[in-house]
Order: C-alpha cells, then sequence, then structure tokens
C-alpha cells in the first residue's frame, strides 16, 4: 500500500465526514448510544462506551461548522480538477 | 557575502541576553566563555577576508565600514531580520510550544550512542524508569530512558535514503518512488500515533503520555528497519530475516519495558478496586498491541526493498 499525505487527507474527511453524519435522535439512541444514556455514575471511571459515546457527541459538535467549509471546498476542487 | 554575517552576528548578543525561559537543564549555557573568544577570532577571520584594515579589534562592528550607507543597511537587515524571526516564532507557538520540542532534541552523543545500544540490544538494562528534576522529566541528556525526537527523526531520514539507494541496486529507483516510499512511512507513522491517542483516550490512561513521546516511540522503529535492511542488502535474504527477527524481538522488548512503566502504573487516584480488575488487563492489552504492531511495520516497509 502505497500512502500518499493526498489519500491520508482524504480517508481523514471521510471518516470525520462518517462520524457527523451520525443522527442523534433518529440512530444513536435507538442502539442505546444517546448522548443522554451514558452518564453513569459519578465517582466511578466512565467505561469504553461512555468514552465512545462522548467521543461522538464531541467530534459531531465541534466538527461541524468547519467540515461544511472543508466539504465545500473538496466539492469546488474536484469539480475543477477532476 | 560578509554583510549578513555580521548582521547575523549583531542579533546574537541580544539573543543572550534573555535567557532561555526557567529551564536551566536543558542547554548548558556555554555562552559565559565562548563568546569574547568566539567573537575575536570571527571579526579577525572576517577582516582577513574582506582586506579591511587590521588592528580595529572588537571594539564593535560598527566602525567595521568607513561608508555611513553601509552602516545603515546592514543595521536595517539585522532589524527586518530580527523582526522575521520574532513573527515565525510567535505563529509556530501558536500550535506547538517550542519548548515541549525544544526538550526532546536536547542530546548529545554519549545519550545517542547509549540509547542506539539499548535499541538493540535492551536485554541486560536494569533500570527502566524515567527519572524526574522537581517534576518535568530529565532532559535526554541526563537520563538514557528519556525519550528523545532526534533519533528518529535522523533514523527517518536515513531510512528514506537507504530506500532510494536499495531501489538503486534493483535497478527500480525515481524521484518519485523516494517520495511515495518517503510520504508512506510518514503516514503510517501518523496512524499509528492517532490510533495509540484513540486507544488511550478511550481506556482512560491518565499517563504523562504527550503527543510528542508517542511519536518518538513510534519513531524508535526506524532504528531497527535501517539495520533489518543493511543486514538484508549486504547479507541476502537469510540475512535480511535474521535480522528482521532480531530486530523485532529487540524493538518490542525495549517498548514494552518502556510503556509498562508509564501506561500499566498510572492508575487514578480514586480507584477503589471496583473498576481495577478490568482495567489493568486493558492496559496491558494496549502495550502488547502496540509491541506486536512493529514487527509487522517493519516487515511490510523493508520487504519490498530487499526482493
Amino acid at each position: 500500500m502505497a500512502f500518499t499525505l493526498y489519500s491520508l487527507i482524504q480517508t481523514a474527511i471521510l471518516c470525520v465526514n462518517a462520524v457527523a453524519v451520525l443522527h442523534e435522535e433518529r440512530f444513536l439512541s435507538k442502539i442505546g448510544w444517546g448522548a443522554d444514556q451514558g452518564i453513569g455514575g459519578f465517582g466511578d471511571e466512565p467505561g469504553i462506551k461512555a468514552q465512545l459515546m462522548n467521543l461522538i457527541r464531541s467530534v459531531r459538535t465541534v466538527m461541524r461548522v468547519p467540515l461544511i467549509i472543508v466539504n465545500s471546498i473538496c466539492i469546488v476542487l474536484l469539480l475543477l480538477f477532476g | 557575502m560578509d554583510v549578513p554575517h555580521h548582521g547575523y552576528r549583531a542579533t546574537k548578543p541580544r539573543a543572550r541576553a534573555a535567557p532561555p525561559s526557567g529551564d536551566p537543564l536543558l542547554f548548558e549555557d556555554t555562552s559565559s566563555s565562548g563568546p569574547p573568544m568566539g567573537h575575536q577570532g570571527y571579526y579577525s577571520s572576517g577582516y582577513s577576508m574582506s582586506g579591511v584594515g587590521g588592528g580595529v579589534g572588537n571594539s564593535g562592528m560598527n566602525e567595521l565600514f568607513t561608508d555611513p550607507m553601509a552602516n545603515a543597511a546592514v543595521m536595517y537587515g539585522s532589524s527586518l531580520a530580527t523582526q522575521g524571526k520574532d513573527m515565525v516564532n510567535k505563529e509556530i507557538s501558536r500550535f506547538m510550544s517550542v519548548n515541549k520540542l525544544k526538550y526532546f532534541f536536547a542530546v548529545d552523543t554519549k545519550y545517542v550512542m547509549k540509547k542506539l545500544l539499548l535499541l538493540m540490544f535492551p536485554y541486560t538494562h536494569q533500570d527502566w524508569e524515567v527519572r524526574y528534576h522537581r517534576d518535568t522529566p530529565f532532559t535526554p541528556r541526563h537520563d538514557v530512558n528519556a525519550p528523545d525526537l532526534y533519533i528518529p527523526t535522523m533514523a527517518f531520514i536515513t531510512y528514506i535514503l537507504l530506500a532510494g539507494m536499495a531501489l538503486g541496486i534493483q535497478k527500480r529507483f525515481s524521484p518519485e518512488v523516494l517520495g511515495l516510499c518517503a510520504s508512506t512511512a510518514l503516514v503510517w507513522v501518523i496512524i499509528e500515533v492517532l490510533v495509540m491517542l484513540l486507544g488511550l483516550y478511550l481506556l482512560t490512561v491518565h499517563s504523562d503520555l504527550s503527543t510528542f513521546d508517542l511519536i518518538a516511540y513510534s519513531g524508535y522503529k526506524y532504528v531497527g528497519m535501517i539495520f533489518t535492511v543493511l543486514c538484508g542488502l549486504l547479507f541476502g535474504s537469510d540475512g535480511y530475516f535474521i535480522a528482521l527477527a532480531w530486530s523485532s524481538c529487540a524493538l518490542m522488548f525495549f517498548i514494552v519495558r518502556s510503556l509498562r512503566m508509564k501506561i500499566l502504573s498510572s492508575f487514578p487516584p480514586d480507584s477503589v478496586g471496583t473498576a481495577a480488575s478490568a482495567k489493568p488487563r486493558m492496559r496491558l492489552y494496549i502495550t502488547v498491541a502496540t509491541a506486536a504492531f512493529q514487527p509487522i511495520i517493519i516487515y511490510w516497509l523493508t520487504a519490498h526493498l530487499v526482493r
């Protein structure tokens, strides 16, 4: 597998897009990964599932606006340069 | 040719007047006895080069040029250079703290020799603890267990050059292949560091492994790769597999012993014992997975070079 930096950027954009499209109420709550279902006890260490839910929620919140910008740039560039 | 040099020298005393921010261990201060002799020697060689009359001594470089215009140009150039340097520093320090990076490059020859020996033969080393000094870790100069970024960087560049040479021996060389090899290796390092960061975050391991530490530990495998490729080139396919086995075992041992101190023994302060049973197992898994990943990637990145 020969990677270039361009393919790394492509992979990163695709993965972050994939995490951002997971809808909160239609999908994540249905499979028990909603944002309000992860709060365990307070003194206890959060398990892996809680950390993962936290991560998905924070990625969706933080990357929403930058992803709009980056996706628009990608669309324009791919239309122009193939 | 002389003007920029003297402009550079003019900024040096100003830079030395402000001491490095608070860390006396980072670099030894050799500036106390250095500059007078250094400057004098430089000025005298500069004089002999440019042919300006000698005997001016080191009374300051303003009397160097008799022409006031050239004088003004030198001062302007040096002030521009300082401004540019400050601006670049400010921009870079917004993304990563340069001081933290400087810590990783504070190495000396003795450390590099010992660390290379440790990477190739870690079985006799007894004490794997990173020693601390008033709660910052010791610089690599004072502690052989501290991670550094000098060896990984140099090993990475050496690996790229060696890959070019190996491909040239097989008559498959072209400049694009070199760039491809370099970016492939870089991407694998980035992937490994990201996966490790993700793993450490998911398991809530509160260790003091920063991103640079992980880059350092992930870059140590390039030393093994260089050794493997060299043996493969010199001794053929058998030598390649023997060297691969040797450097894989040494590297796995090194990674497990180094990360064991950091990952497995950094328990959160309030674990009363309820969740303690699951955690050490997961931490062990992540340490072993990191170690097991090294031979795979060494084989993957070097097999095509030694056909």
